[in-house]
């Protein structure tokens, strides 16, 4: 009788130390994906801003603006157009 | 020693001094139980609601407003996170160092922040709002007692002035204040949550209690807008009012298969990322909430009801001479005598005479139908803030110089959105469409308002007006053939019409086989000696139109042959 009861002592013992050690572990996990969240907001974010930045470099007019000033580019004239008609466009007018 | 016989064990004690002492024992025993008891069982609540106030904490779960996007995903509006700093004023104790460098950081003069701290009646103060989150982070690191900082959102539109009013903008608190901000506030804002945590020692987050609230993102909105032919069609409409010294302007660039507003746009306007003063003129979005009397721009409706009635057909000729015509006490007159025309050349010439002659054989109730079908006189319904309906009044009470003078546009008012919709039936064989701000794969269902036949006779009247002996050859460009009509009205002032204050406008679409857009431009006021639609309008109308069919890779229709105008003082000028 007491070799059992020691033995059910020693099992739940064993048993109390292996919740103690789950919780725990749970608990830094649960930080680490907490931890892993919060950068994924972050990252967010700065992909906003990111997008942001593109996009005012992007802006047409300044595109515009580059492309007439710095690069001196413009609209070709009527005589250097060739338009090249699909063959199975209808509706298009050879030059 | 024998200890087995002590004289203490041979004292004979009373019986109840043992009894007194047992029930001593147990009754601290019963004081103990009672108090475990009450902790465990009746007053737990209370006791558990303090354990948990020392580790619980409920924490916001913020939630962005959503992006607001052009048709091909660029990047409209964009919430990012930024800092408001404040204060508790008694708190705070600067030295006068420590002020200069806060103020330094925050690129604000150090007495406007010692005037707010000085305030010592209030226990909260915003020192500045919607700071940038690296300027906030070098301001924590000042380690000042009493400043604190909370997080909230600031949105950004790159676009800036050119798309300021028809994406308007939010307030502080991220809720859309004007313009597509407020027209869907609530696909945009997103709800924010908040959740039950456990934290331990260091604040670190150990375990997830409840969701008290789940937070919900802002959904991202695609416009219909396309992003190049928006700021294409703002420096246009810019330059034009620069260069005819107008007042105002506004243009509107539509899809003719989907009914999507490709581009809108208005000057006078504004910056939306600085709303430091701002007037109630840039701020208007004249194209949606301002209604003009269109003039000449109207004609073709008034022969389209007169062809839908069969009364007359392209060829019937309208006798003109002696170039003006009295209804009652009031003249009508055109420009110039033209003598007999068609009803084509009536519309390709602009002739009021003509097309009030062609009102007035109409009866008053099918003119009114037809300007009811295509949308004036009521709400066009877009959802969009403040929309103008325009008036167009019951036709009981229309006298026959009214009917007369509405058939050229003057005694009733549209928006310039609704003028932009109703060529669409010209651009699409008679059918209305619903229009969109928002990017559709579905196409809506159209409404037919006239027949095939009659909108192919005035796309071809339409197309007449912009060749060499019509009044707009301006507003022709090099391959694509061009259908519109342009409208030069006297402005309304105070219920009379101002001698020398003109509205300048242009409908029109392209190409005209096979028509893609319909842009409508109108200019407000232009004071630079030139007036007319032809002149003013067309022009911006032209540009808008060849830049937005390149942009699109729309095939051209037309020869690509240099525009050649006629000469200097033989164009033909429309009658005002």
């Amino acid at each position: 009788m007491v070799r059992l009861n020691l033995l059910l002592l020693a099992v739940l013992t064993v048993c109390a130390l292996g919740l103690v050690a789950a919780q725990h572990k749970a608990r830094k996990l649960f930080v680490e994906i907490e931890e892993g969240q919060e950068r994924a907001r972050n990252l967010e974010v700065e992909y906003g801003q990111l997008q942001l930045e593109a996009s005012t470099w992007a802006m047409h007019t300044r595109v515009q603006r580059i492309a007439s000033q710095t690069l001196h580019m413009r609209v070709p004239e009527s005589g250097r157009i060739q338009v090249v008609p699909r063959s199975s466009a209808t509706g298009t007018v050879k030059p | 020693m024998n200890f087995a016989t002590s004289p203490v064990l041979e004292l004979n004690l009373p019986v109840w001094r043992s009894r007194l002492l047992l029930l001593a024992l147990f009754s601290g025993f019963a004081v103990l139980a009672g108090r475990a008891v009450y902790l465990q069982g009746l007053h737990n609540d209370f006791l558990q609601a303090k354990g948990e106030s020392r580790y619980g904490r409920v924490i916001e779960i913020s939630a962005n407003r959503g992006r607001i996007t052009d048709r091909n995903g660029e990047m409209l509006a964009v919430s990012t996170p930024v800092k408001s700093i404040w204060a508790i004023p008694d708190e705070v104790q600067l030295t006068q160092a420590q002020l200069d460098k806060l103020a330094a950081l925050l690129e604000m003069p150090p007495k406007e922040i010692s005037k707010r701290l000085g305030d010592s009646s209030r226990d909260f103060v915003f020192i500045k709002r919607q700071v940038s989150p690296e300027v906030a982070d070098r301001v924590t690191e000042m380690h000042l007692r009493g400043l604190f900082q909370n997080r909230e959102y600031r949105r950004y539109y790159p676009g800036g002035e050119v798309m300021a009013h028809m994406l308007g903008f939010t307030g502080a608190e991220d809720a859309g204040q004007e313009g597509i901000e407020l027209a869907f506030q609530n696909h945009l804002a997103g709800k924010p949550g908040s959740r039950r945590v456990i934290r331990d020692r260091l604040g670190q987050i150990v375990e997830d209690v409840e969701s008290i609230r789940a937070a919900q993102e802002g959904k991202d909105l695609a416009l219909a807008l396309d992003a190049r032919i928006q700021s294409l069609a703002f420096s246009q409409l810019k330059n034009a009012i620069l260069q005819h010294r107008a007042k105002a302007g506004g243009i509107v660039v539509l899809d003719v298969a989907s009914g999507e507003v490709l581009a809108l746009a208005n000057y006078p306007t504004y910056n939306p990322n600085n709303r430091a003063r701002l007037s109630g003129e840039q701020l208007r979005n004249r194209a949606v909430t301002d209604t003009f009397e269109p003039g000449s721009t109207l004609k073709p409706f008034t022969v389209a009801a007169a062809l839908e009635s069969g009364r007359v057909t392209p060829q019937t000729a309208i006798q003109t001479a002696p170039g003006s015509l009295t209804i009652g006490r009031a003249t009508i007159r055109d420009a110039h005598a033209e003598g007999q025309l068609s009803v084509e050349q009536v519309i390709q010439k602009s002739s009021n005479v003509g097309a009030a002659k062609i009102a007035l054989s109409l009866p008053a109730e099918s003119m009114w139908n037809m300007f009811q079908s295509v949308g004036f006189g009521t709400v066009p319904h877009l959802g969009y803030p403040g929309e103008a309906s325009g008036r167009v009044r019951p036709y009981k009470s229309w006298r026959p110089i009214e009917q007369a003078t509405m058939s050229y546009g003057h005694g009733i008012s549209v928006s310039l959105i609704q003028l932009a919709r109703a060529y669409g039936i010209f651009a699409r064989d008679g059918e209305l469409l619903p229009l969109s701000f928002r990017r559709t794969d579905a196409p809506s269902v159209p409404q037919a308002v006239i027949s095939p036949a009659t909108a192919r006779m005035v796309r071809h009247m339409l197309e007449l007006a912009v060749q060499n002996d019509g009044t707009a050859p301006r507003a022709r460009i090099m391959g694509y053939r061009v259908a519109g009509k342009t409208g030069t009205a006297h402005k309304e002032e105070h219920g009379v019409y101002a001698a020398h204050k003109y509205i300048s406008s242009f409908a029109g679409f392209a190409p005209a086989s096979n028509p893609r857009l319909v842009i409508a431009v109108m200019i407000d006021e232009p004071s630079n000696g030139q007036y007319y639609g032809g002149v003013v309008a067309a022009p911006v109308f032209a540009r808008v139109m060849e830049g937005a069919l390149r942009l699109l890779s729309v095939a051209p229709d037309a020869p690509m042959k240099p525009i050649e105008l006629p000469p200097e003082g033989k164009e033909v000028k429309e009658s005002v």
